[in-house]
């Protein structure tokens, strides 16, 4: 049985040992030399004994990110020291960082040598490992017999429930949480994976999404588990399309794991107009709503891709469940979040009590073995939202109650309506924002809309991004859509809507800068 | 034409000095999503069609650069 990720780059390194696993624009891996490079950092991360500390099993190794395969390097050294690893972006604000560094306490920081004048305002300078020194001390990377044997019984004693990531997302009390995944959580998603989308060694995956987001999870271990290439994709190429397609031509990409975000762009400027990615196969999408509008673009240009919806928080390993769009969807349409991954038991709760109907909302919560393992050092978020099953009061069961609100439709495929805090009461009409926003990004004026229920004035806010303010049209659009009590009250205009680092439309920023402060006293 | 182009780029992203950058796109000042509302609004101010030919980093790495693209793109039509 297998219990490591590690299983996954040593099987496909004996297949295929000379075949590049991950290229960015200036350098690749084999996977024979990842496997050799990650063995040695692995060994020296064993024998790394800073500030008096040595690093237990299981203990958090930070890694300051950026686009190289370096980054990646130091990812499997991690998990070679039976430790794991945890992506930080290194463009993050320095306050953010520390407070994460604050509550990971890493013993080891790996990254590049001026990240220690990041360090050093908080005092870490002395944890930093500086990955490209390391590498470099020996270029065969040969082990000794001894480093070998330090290695097998780190493996000896590795448990499929040990954490494999953290990554960290934004909490709303203003500290970020560190999701921690395990091992189980990934090889259970991956092999998912490749059963529902017959993903095999053939795959050229384009990577798109940032270490720290949970997205490119899927893109490296697909990778690993099949023999196949990953290729990751400039960040720059993502402003300037016509450079990412020839891109993608040239590397023969043939799938992609994206952001919604990502994939609105080429729609919003009109990318397909010129050459088109000529192998792609399959495009998947997550992380937040996925408009018809723009993936009826993609769909018009290219009718022969498989086209994936994939829905699930970071808390229950990337996805749980997926709609693979097969039939035609009109611009106002919402395109359901589909069914559970196989293994991943989805379900409906209002409150404690169970949502069997069709079209009745519920809570979206899910059990199983791909739920995360908690929030790294928060026992208090991580009781909160890993809580026992309601509807079980014989033996104690986990579930993840996302805070997000879903439906099945008539087909009995799940529909995602909006987040929990975003249904509303208004003019005695129950109402679901979501329902509001498919209507507004539906319209060709409009780029963008999310909206804002502002309780205390009793309005429904709308922010919208488009090439001008356009209040007027916008409403009398909205009038061949909605009721009329579903209309937004108040509208504000947007060159660019604001965007978190996640690139989503950044509702927390909205929500403190425009609605009105209401006192419950 | 200039002025104008300062001006939207200004309102875009009040935090950039763009007299003085001549690298918006090779130091990552400018994203994709500013590149976005950057071609909606030059497109619309000056009644252009910048297409994904026309996207390329060279010709928005500085505002002169802009400048130039735009005055092409008028000629063409």
């Amino acid at each position: 049985m297998q219990r490591n990720i590690l299983e996954y780059l040593e099987e496909s390194g004996r297949r295929f040992p000379d075949k590049i696993v991950f290229a960015d624009d200036k350098s690749a891996v084999t996977y024979g030399e990842l496997i050799r490079q990650a063995q040695f950092l692995g060994v020296c991360l064993l024998e790394h004994k800073g500030n008096g500390r040595e690093p237990a099993l299981c203990a958090p190794v930070a890694v300051f990110i950026d686009r190289s395969i370096e980054s990646l390097t130091g990812f499997f050294g991690a998990v070679y020291s039976g430790n794991f690893y945890v992506p930080i972006d290194r463009q993050m604000p320095v306050a953010r960082t520390r407070l994460i560094l604050d509550t990971l306490d890493p013993v080891v920081i790996l990254g590049v040598e001026k990240d220690r004048q990041i360090l050093a305002q908080m005092g870490m300078e002395e944890r930093l490992m500086v990955l490209g020194e390391v590498l470099s001390q020996d270029d065969s990377h040969t082990l000794s017999e001894e480093q070998e044997k330090a290695l097998l019984n780190v493996r000896m004693r590795a448990l499929d429930t040990d954490p494999l990531y953290a990554i960290f997302t934004s909490g709303s009390t203003g500290v970020p949480k560190g999701v921690l995944v395990s091992h189980r959580s990934v090889i259970d998603l991956i092999d998912n994976f490749k059963e529902e989308f017959g993903f095999s060694e053939g795959c050229v995956f384009g990577n798109q999404a940032p270490f720290d987001f949970d997205v490119s999870v899927k893109d490296i271990y697909s990778t690993i588990k099949n023999g196949a290439s990953m290729y990751v994709i400039p960040k720059v190429m993502f402003s300037f399309p016509a450079k990412l397609i020839t891109f993608m031509n040239e590397k023969r990409i043939n799938t992609i794991i994206w952001a919604v975000s990502a994939l609105r762009i080429i729609e919003n400027l009109n990318a397909f107009t010129g050459e088109l990615p000529r192998y792609l196969k399959t495009a998947m999408f997550s992380g937040e709503v996925m408009h018809n509008k723009v993936l009826n673009y993609w769909r018009r240009y290219l009718p022969g891709v498989q086209y994936v919806n994939l829905y699930g928080p970071t808390e229950i390993t990337c996805n749980c469940t997926y709609y693979k769009v097969n039939r035609p969807f009109t611009d106002d349409e919402v395109l359901p979040i589909g069914i559970p991954f196989k293994n991943s038991g989805v379900f409906l709760l209002d409150g404690d009590k169970p949502v069997r109907e069709k079209q009745t909302a519920g809570e979206i919560c899910v059990k199983g073995t791909s739920l995360a393992l908690g929030y790294y050092n928060n026992a208090e978020k991580t009781a909160e939202s890993f809580c026992q099953n309601p509807l079980n009061p014989a033996y104690p069961e986990r579930i993840y109650r996302t805070g997000d609100i879903g439906k099945y439709n008539d087909e009995g495929e799940l529909i995602f309506l909006s987040r929990k805090d975003d249904q509303i009461k208004h003019m005695g009409h129950r109402i679901e924002l979501g329902e509001v926003e498919a209507a507004a990004n539906s319209l060709d004026i409009l780029k963008a809309a999310v909206c804002i229920y502002d309780k205390a004035e009793g309005k429904i806010l709308m922010f919208y991004q488009a090439e001008a303010p356009c209040d007027r049209e916008v409403l009398k659009a909205l009038g061949k859509k909605l009721p009329k009590y579903m209309f937004p009250n108040k509208l504000y205009y947007f060159e660019k809507l604001p965007m978190n680092k996640n690139n989503k439309i950044d509702r927390t920023y909205l929500r403190e800068n425009y609605v009105t402060v209401h006192c419950d006293h | 034409m200039r002025e104008e182009i300062m001006e939207i780029l200004t309102e875009l992203r009040p935090d950039v000095e763009f007299e003085n950058e001549k690298k918006l796109i090779d130091d990552g000042i400018l994203d994709s999503f500013d590149i976005v509302s950057l071609v909606g609004e030059l497109n619309d101010a000056f009644d252009v069609s910048i297409n994904v030919q026309d996207l390329l980093p060279e010709n928005f790495n500085c505002v002169d650069a802009m400048v130039e693209l735009i005055e092409n793109l008028q000629e063409e039509e």
